[in-house]
């Protein structure tokens, strides 16, 4: 477990990525560990691609720089092209890749559309890669223990959604990966883009 | 900031919604209910109408605040500039949040440049924890010198979150006391003239308090290079500056108040420093004041970046730069643009655009500002201004056509929000030109690009707390309007014949107005008002002819190109069943 974390998370209007960011940045604090986040809002939410940072430890820029997440939660496969810059070498990354789909970032993916689909809850998708991030990256600065606490306590005394929610969440900790990455090599740190200035 | 007001007794918070500035009122509202408090927290139906509502508290005694972003400014610029003149009682804060990128603006213009103008200070916070201390401290300098104080935040500052520590609010409520002096409230030219001085002696003596003073972030030795930052740019340079062990290289100053810039921070640097760089967001106010073209450098100078964000990595680059160090080169791949923002599946909007299009084949239209803009991606959004200027820039249109033998169709589009807040005017000054156009009233009874505030037709306050409600037919209706009349665009077999004969009626006698009504999909408030939505699922009559896909362009409504079909995408998919009515091969239907 790092306490000095820098994540990016990435997908589309709509998916609760400001929801997962909160989630996270509310597991700091339950730390002690200082936090900053910084998200999209206004017109982008409208289907938009979506992006939020979050900066875990003693930080002041509210953003992360390129080549320095420590991690990646893409929520989308095909933002793994727009935001897999930003990853540090080595570092983790989980994409949500639906069957049949392409990526070009293979760290880690997991169907977590299919997976919600599945659940009769279409709307968790969030929640299944938020559960399948946490028990995939042990150098994250929480574990799925605390998530499952924070889901609790801001869930309570809503039965049926509340269940849901931690169903996705629990499959999502579970869910088998699509491609575990160790050996897997993506295309940001071997190939490169396109040299920026 | 909502915390850092209520903390410091603000008994009055007015704003109109706008990204990144929204969260702002509805953060004081909701700390108002934890807290117990009685201040008055409201939306205005205009930011010129915010801003003198909290101007009039604040000069009978109060400490007050108005919000708004960046353009909502130049709607209450009027306002600001005469009361920068006649100053404040209690304390004044004015925050307009900038938003370079832009993200969701129409510019990424710098509000400090309008505090400039005003002639009032500006603070210029680097984070959510040095907001919350800029309003207090903007209170104490709005008091001590009896002056509107603008705290100016980024995009990059409103909407981040930090982990702060809060506790109970307690501050005594102090109460009105408007002391009648028509020479200063009422100024007329000849007293304005020595209010002017005043303000400038006021700026002066601003310009050297003590408690906004430039900070030096590595005080002690002072080094040939220095860095001067404010805002994000300071948080941004605070990091990059540690990490890349600069700190015992250059000297740093943060600013907390661009403008005025502290007179002796000025010669001390100016005499001190050889080489100066100025970063900050989004137009060279500190640099200017610093008027030594030959030392310091920044936007102005072209040293920095004139236009869009300064990302983390620009301001890295920028020092290294300055400090002599090579510039570590990060891979970017070649920019993608991502996905297009799009109006969300079953928005009212869409099935307004597309019986528009069906309505007026081929016509000029203009529209405005809200989620409606997007109506640009279906192609019935040719111009868009500014707040209220659909109307205004039909008229302008119409003008411009109105002696040529065959004149084009003019449709314009607004939203229920932006109709009170500038339509109104623009809508009589039709009236009373007898402009021939359509104007189609967006009504989705909410304000929804920024999260869904209430209008002045929805009767509920930021509280939720019930209030009187405007009628928008009735306000159509009392500008002059002979022709009004309101339609469901989900009924889209309705709907389109509506329009049809608007237009044809604005062809010959002057505006027409269709008010088109159904609720925000993610408005929680109205969901009553809406039907509940259905099953549907593409038949085999699909034959892959894009119609619905291009024409309609519902994010839900996914071309397979290998199999020539359309097939529903059910995680996006709201089931109000318009596309039923598009395809023109019958091939979407309703299904159990």
């Amino acid at each position: 477990m790092n306490s000095r974390q820098q994540i990016l998370i990435s997908g589309v209007g709509g998916q609760g990525i400001l929801f997962v960011t909160r989630l996270l940045a509310e597991a700091a604090i339950l730390k002690g560990l200082p936090v900053l986040t910084s998200e999209t809002h206004g017109m982008a939410q409208r289907g938009g691609t979506v992006v939020s940072h979050l900066k875990v430890g003693n930080f002041t820029s509210p953003l992360i720089r390129p080549g320095s997440a420590d991690g990646l939660l893409i929520m989308k496969a095909e933002n793994a092209a727009l935001h897999g810059y930003f990853l540090k070498p080595g570092g983790w990354a989980v994409v949500n890749r639906p069957k049949d789909n392409t990526c070009d970032l293979t760290r880690c993916t997991v169907d977590a559309d299919g997976i919600a689909v599945h659940l009769g809850n279409p709307k968790a998708v969030n929640l299944v890669m938020l559960g399948f991030a946490l028990a995939r990256s042990p150098e994250m600065f929480c574990r799925a223990d605390d998530m499952r606490r924070i889901l609790e306590r801001r869930l309570t005394g809503n039965g049926p959604m509340r269940t849901a929610a931690l169903d996705a969440f629990e499959a999502g900790c579970t869910a088998p990966s699509g491609e575990d990455g160790s050996n897997v090599q993506d295309s940001f740190h071997t190939q490169g883009g396109q040299e920026d200035e | 900031m909502a915390l850092g007001l209520l903390e410091n007794g603000c008994s009055v918070a007015t704003s109109y919604p706008g990204t990144p500035a929204s969260e702002i009122l509805a953060s004081a509202a909701s700390l108002k209910k934890i807290h117990g408090l009685s201040l008055h927290v409201q939306w205005a139906v205009n930011e010129k109408i915010a801003f003198e509502i909290a101007y009039a508290a604040a000069i009978a005694g109060l400490r007050t605040a108005v919000s708004m972003k960046q353009v909502g400014l130049n709607v209450a610029s009027d306002p600001l500039m005469s009361a920068a003149y006649m100053g404040t009682k209690g304390g004044f804060i004015l925050i307009s949040a900038d938003d370079p990128g832009p993200h969701s603006s129409q510019t990424e213009q710098d509000s400090r440049l309008m505090a400039v103008m005003a002639k009032i200070p500006v603070l210029d916070p680097d984070s959510p924890s040095q907001a919350r201390y800029m309003a207090a401290l903007g209170y104490e300098m709005s008091e001590a010198f009896e002056i509107p104080v603008m705290i100016r935040p980024t995009t990059r500052v409103c909407h981040s979150r930090q982990d702060i520590a809060v506790g109970p609010i307690s501050v005594e409520p102090r109460t009105a006391d408007f002391e009648r002096n028509p020479v200063r409230w009422a100024a007329t030219p000849k007293f304005r003239h020595q209010l002017h001085r005043q303000l400038e002696e006021k700026l002066d003596a601003v310009s050297h308090y003590a408690k906004t003073t430039p900070v030096c972030l590595n005080s002690g030795k002072r080094f040939s290079r220095a860095l001067v930052v404010s805002g994000v740019a300071a948080a941004h340079t605070r990091e990059i500056v540690e990490e890349m062990g600069l700190w015992g290289t250059l000297s740093v100053y943060q600013v907390l108040q661009p403008f005025p810039l502290h007179a002796d921070f000025i010669s001390e640097l100016l005499s001190h420093h050889d080489d100066i760089l100025v970063i900050e967001e989004s137009t060279g106010v500190i640099e200017m004041q610093l008027a030594d073209r030959y030392r310091v450098k920044g936007r102005n100078s072209r040293a920095v970046p004139r236009v869009g964000e300064l990302l983390p990595e620009d301001v890295e680059r920028l020092i290294s730069e300055f400090a002599g160090l090579p510039v570590k080169t990060v891979l970017i791949p070649a920019p993608s643009p991502g996905r297009r923002p799009t109006l969300c599946a079953g928005c009212p909007h869409r099935a307004s655009f597309y019986a528009i299009k069906r309505a007026v084949r081929k016509g000029i239209y203009t529209s405005d500002i809200g989620c409606y803009t997007l109506g640009l991606n279906l192609g019935v959004v040719d111009t868009v201004l500014c707040m209220g200027a659909a109307i205004s820039q039909a008229a302008g249109f119409y003008h411009a056509y109105r002696d040529m033998e065959k004149r084009p169709d003019i449709v314009a589009t607004m939203g229920d929000s932006t109709f009170f807040h500038a339509g109104i005017p623009a809508l009589i000054d039709a009236v009373v030109q007898q402009v021939r156009f359509l104007l189609v009233i967006l009504d989705n009874r909410t304000t929804a690009m920024t999260g869904s505030q209430p209008t002045p037709s929805t009767g509920v306050g930021v509280c939720g707390e019930p209030l009187n409600s405007v009628d928008i037919e009735a306000v159509v209706r009392a500008c002059g309007v002979q022709y009004c009349e309101t339609g469901n665009p989900y009924q889209l077999k309705a709907f389109i014949p509506l329009l049809k004969e608007a237009v044809a009626y604005s062809r010959d006698s002057g505006p027409a107005v269709v008010i088109s009504r159904y609720p925000c999909i993610l408005d929680r408030r109205s969901r009553n008002e809406r039907t509940p939505g259905i099953s549907v699922a593409v038949n085999d009559r699909c034959d892959g002819c894009a119609h619905c896909v291009e024409q309609f362009e519902c994010p839900a409504l996914i071309l397979d190109t290998t199999v020539h079909r359309v097939h529903i995408d059910p995680m996006v998919c709201v089931g109000c069943g318009v596309c039923i009515h598009v395809c023109p091969k019958g091939a979407i239907e309703e299904v159990e």
